[in-house]
Formats: structure tokens, sequence, C-alpha cells
């Protein structure tokens, strides 16, 4: 293969999400030592040359190709958890992470049904011989720690039965809240966090309605800032658009790690969900490869097939 | 240790059909009923209620709660519930009083294990088809509803597992916090409501170790502050329950007219438990057995129930 060619295909096979391990084994393996030679000084992705002339790999390149090596293993991993131990990690890896990563957890704790987020704290009893809430009240500090704990802690009504009245009332109750955001900000606003950690979903739904009738404007168009609390509410209330950002946030080009490990978390875990949206595959077609894209498409169209 | 006197051999159909003569008819037959049901368990009880309704199409309960009344029926009708059932219609009735009974919401939520509350909170959901914490939250205001909402959602780690370093560091926190009576203080419901059990008591064990005192003697029980008296009972359900139950018993009879809520209450849901323990503190304490003053202090069917729990031999 002449070199033009083998750069572009190296470079091809490390671009994008994932590794293309077929690629690299036909470029890399029967490489000659001569040809290697010439990638090097070719490649400068992964190698730059120093003051003496030497090929020197380039050592934060290729810590970043360690994730992109890691994707597929960790997709698997993800899948064959039991799903209780698998967002009870997640939820462990979160709290050491810090503050950039509490969206995990208000992912979690909002988007899994009762019972299940139920089995993620049992579960983390049994990994950790603590309790997740425990956790959360002594690694986070400042307003984030009530609503956190607060989310994880719940155990909402599952039926149907909504009263209006009170989700008028309590739509109404947030308005204030965050029209008084320059007194107090909403995420300290206990009635706020109250009444978006007990109430059930289809309550927390009606409200939204309401509140856009009061306010002319969505509950999440109203927090956009506010972080945790924005995520809060629209993994509540309108769990696919939250996931569809998500999602988008991943494949765009200026995604960092986190951004895109979140990609086999959401995709993992929200099935049912991303099957529904006949438009995800197309838009990891051209952005994810190699055994992890494999993996990934293969996961979404399992649940198409059934 | 239970208190109640199960026989060896039960029938359900049996019971049933015996509650029944028991039920039909003219008057009816309360010691029969005393006497099958006070010496059944919640196991049994539920295997009457299922043998009932095959047999004569009626919920036994809807039947005695007709034929039944006063203190007696309501005893009863707590008696027949299955515990995590009971334990749901306890809080709602707490709840909706016109100023919520904070103590009875603690009560349930300290003294009950991680899986028996976790079983009431779906009682509840299924009964009253809300959340517990969401009633709680909306029927109370300010620190004591921080408190008790985060008590009822709690879901502690079980197991004996310490971390001596931590209890030693709570245990400072929660004095910093008495001291100051900064008792809205964020940590001090943080390590109440989500430390285990075992914890808990290793961080108390330490406070006293610490200062010679137990943390209670700094909340008074006669504060007329609402959180205060809410974080005394909180920390004495989860140090010692069963001394806990023993002051509510002696509370209730103490009184110029008798606490039935508060006596039917710690009988009904301890009796299963450990109510032959909190007899024996009872005992200790007051010098006369807990048998002698309910029957002092009440009459007539109620009597008879509340003896038969306590362990009376028919």
């Amino acid at each position: 293969m002449a070199l033009p060619d083998v750069l572009e295909a190296l470079n091809k096979a490390f671009s994008g999400i994932g590794v293309d391990e077929n690629s690299l084994i036909s470029v890399v393996a029967n490489s000659s030592h001569e040809h290697k030679k010439s990638l090097r000084k070719g490649f400068s992705k992964l190698f730059i040359e120093d003051e003496n002339g030497f090929e020197r790999s380039d050592q934060s390149a290729i810590k970043n190709l360690k994730f992109e090596f890691k994707r597929f293993r960790d997709a698997v991993i993800l899948s064959l958890l039991h799903p209780w131990e698998r967002d009870a990690r997640l939820i462990e890896k979160a709290i050491k992470k810090g503050p950039k990563q509490y969206g995990v957890i208000v992912e979690i704790a909002c988007s899994r049904s009762s019972n299940e987020l139920l089995g993620a704290r049992k579960a983390y009893h049994s990994l950790f011989d603590r309790s997740i809430e425990e956790d959360l009240a002594s690694h986070v500090k400042g307003s984030e720690r009530k609503l956190l704990v607060a989310l994880v802690s719940a155990y909402r009504y599952e039926g149907p039965k909504v009263n209006e009245d009170v989700a008028k009332s309590e739509a109404e109750i947030l308005s204030n809240a965050i029209k008084n955001a320059h007194k107090r900000k909403p995420i300290e606003d206990e009635d706020l966090i109250m009444i978006l950690s007990t109430r059930s979903k289809p309550h927390l739904q009606a409200l939204n309605e309401h509140y856009n009738k009061i306010c002319q404007k969505s509950l999440t168009q109203e927090l956009e800032g506010e972080g945790n609390l924005k995520d809060t509410v629209e993994c509540l209330c309108t769990p696919e658009t939250y996931f569809t950002r998500v999602l988008d946030s991943a494949l765009s080009a200026d995604a960092d790690e986190e951004s895109k490990r979140a990609l086999t978390r959401v995709v993992v875990t929200q099935k049912e969900l991303l099957v529904k949206d006949g438009s995800v595959p197309n838009k990891i077609e051209g952005i994810l490869t190699g055994a992890y894209k494999d993996f990934i498409l293969g996961s979404l169209a399992r649940e198409e097939n059934k | 240790m239970a208190t109640i006197h199960v026989p060896n051999q039960v029938s359900a159909i049996e019971d049933a059909e015996s509650l029944r003569k028991a039920c039909k008819g003219w008057g009816t037959d309360e010691k029969a009923i005393i006497s099958i049901l006070g010496h059944r368990n919640a196991a049994q009880r539920k295997q009457i209620r299922l043998a009932y309704e095959e047999l004569y199409q009626e919920d036994l309960i809807k039947r005695l709660e007709s034929e039944l009344t006063g203190d007696f029926e309501r005893a009863m009708y707590r008696w027949i519930l299955d515990p995590a059932d009971r334990d749901a219609v306890l809080a709602n009735v707490a709840i909706k009083k016109s100023s919520p009974d904070h103590a009875v919401i603690i009560e349930i939520s300290c003294t009950r294990s991680p899986e028996e509350l976790l079983a009431v909170r779906r009682a509840y959901q299924a009964r009253y088809k809300r959340s517990l914490e969401e009633d709680v939250a909306a029927h109370t205001k300010g620190d004591v509803r921080k408190l008790l909402v985060a008590l009822v959602s709690a879901f502690r780690y079980d197991g004996e597992e310490i971390d001596t370093r931590l209890s030693n560091s709570e245990a400072k926190i929660l004095h910093e916090a008495v001291k100051d009576k900064a008792f809205n203080h964020e940590e001090v419901v943080r390590i109440l409501s989500t430390r285990s059990k075992m914890q808990l008591l290793a961080t108390f064990n330490r406070y006293r170790d610490d200062h010679g005192t137990s943390i209670t003697k700094n909340l008074p029980g006669d504060s007329g502050n609402e959180l205060v008296v809410a974080l005394r009972a909180a920390f004495r359900c989860l140090n010692d329950p069963k001394k806990y139950f023993e002051k509510v018993l002696r509370n209730s009879i103490k009184r110029i007219g008798t606490d039935e809520d508060a006596l039917t209450r710690v009988i009904v849901t301890r009796a299963e438990k450990d109510l032959k323990e909190i007899k024996d503190i009872y005992h200790k304490r007051n010098s006369v057995p807990l048998d002698q003053a309910v029957a002092k202090d009440t009459s007539g069917d109620y009597k008879a129930l509340l003896l038969t729990l306590l362990g009376k031999e028919d």
C-alpha cells in the first residue's frame, strides 16, 4: 500500500468515536520496519519529531486513543451488568468524579422507574456497604446536595391519577420561585425541591403544562442555565428531549471525553426510547467506527427486531 | 420478642367460619373475634382474610368495620391489617390531622427496618395513589418538613459495617449543632436520615463518651420548638426504640384521659416484634406490670383485645 493511502487509512481508523480495528490490522500488523518509520514521520496525530530528530510518540494523544479503544469494552460490560448494579456503579463513579458529573446522577434518578431506582439503591448497599444518600450527602457540597439526595431518595407514585388543582397551584409556586431567582437561586427553594423530588411524573407533566399556560414558556426554557435543575425537569417531563440532547452532544465535533462516554451510557440504558427515534442510526453512522459502532448499532437493532 | 400466643395448628377456613358465626345474627360475639384474631400472626391473619373472601365473597375487614365500634374497632382494624399496610394507614392518619402528628411519622420511619419502611412506602402508594413523601411534604412546613421527608425517604444500608472515623467526626458535628442550638443545621438532617442504624449507634455512643451525656439531654422534650421536639424523637427512636416505645406507653396511660391512639398503636405494632422487652422495661421503670396499668385504664372489648395482644392467656 502506498504511503499516502496508509496514512489516510490510519487517520480514518483513529477518527470518530471508537477505532476501526480491521483497518488497523491490515495497515499496522503487517507493516514493515521501513513502513512504520515512514508512518511515524508522516502521522503527526500521534508522532512528533523532537529537537533531536527522534520521532517520539505524543503521549497525551496516545492516552486519548486509549479511551477510543476502551469504548467497545466498556459498552459490552455495561450491557452485561444487571441494570441495578450498572446504575449503582454509574452513580458511585459520578459522585467520585465531582460536580461536572452530577448530571449523571440526576439522569439516573429521574429517568428510571421507581422500582429500578430502588433496585439501584439496594445494589449500592451490597456493592459499597453504604447507601447512595449517605455518600451523596457527605461528598456533595452546596445547594446541589439537597437536590441530589432528594431525587435519589424518591419512590414516586407511578399511577396516572393527577390532581389538576394541585398541579396548577404548584405550577404557580414554581413560577414565583423562578421569578424571584434574582433574590434566591431556584435550586435553593425548598418548595421547588420538594415538588420536583416527591411528585409523580404524570403530575409533573401536568404541572409543566399549567406552567406553560401561566408563563408562556416551558419550565425547561425558564431553567436554561440552571444546570442540574434543568436536567431534572427535562428528564422527568420530557425524557426524549433530554436524551436526544445528550446524544447529539456526544456526537458533536467538539465533544469531550465525558460527553462521548454518555453515548455508551444512553444507548445501553435507553434503548427503548432511542429506537423510537428513527434518525438515531443515521446520526451514528458517519461518526462511530469499528467494533464500537457495530455494537451500538447492534444494540439498537435488537430492539427493533423484538 | 413477640407477646402474642399463637396455637400450633390453625385452619384459616375454620377461623373464617368461626368469625362469620361471630358476626352473624343480632349481636356480635366480640370475645370470639378476639380469641381468634388475637392469637394469629400476620401471615395467618392474611390467610384468614383470603379464606373469608373465598367463602363469603365479602371483605372480612369491612364486615368487622360495620360490626364493631369505638376504640375496639379502631384497634382491631389496625391489628388485622398487614404490617406495611397498617403503617401506611397510621402514617396517613398522622399526616391528615389538622396539626400533623410528627411523632408518629418519626416513629414509623425510624423504628422500622429499611426493607419494612420500603414496604410501607409501597403500601402507601397502593392505598392512597400518592407517595408517602409527597403527602408528608405537602402537609408540613419549614425545618420540620425537611427532617420528616428525609426520614421517610431513607433507605439505609442495613449492614454491620461501621466507620469509626466517621462516628468520631459526626459526633463532633452533632455536638456543634446542638451546642449552637443550630438545630436546622443541614448536617444534622443529613446524618440522621442517611447513615445506617449501626453507624448512628456508634456515633451516639461516641458522643456519650466524649461529652458524658446523651445528645437528647440538650434537646428538651418540653421545648416549644417543634423542630427540637422532632429531633429529640428521632434521636431516641434511632438510639433505643424499645425505650422510646416504653415512654410512649407510659405517657399514653399517664394522662388524665388515656391516649388510646398511642396505646393502640404501640401495642398493635410491637406485639409481634419486641413488646415483651418493652413490657420488661415498663415494669422496671414503673414498678407495675404493663398489663395491670392497661387493665386499670381501659375497659370492655378494647381492654380484652389489648390484654390478649399483651400475652394474656385465655
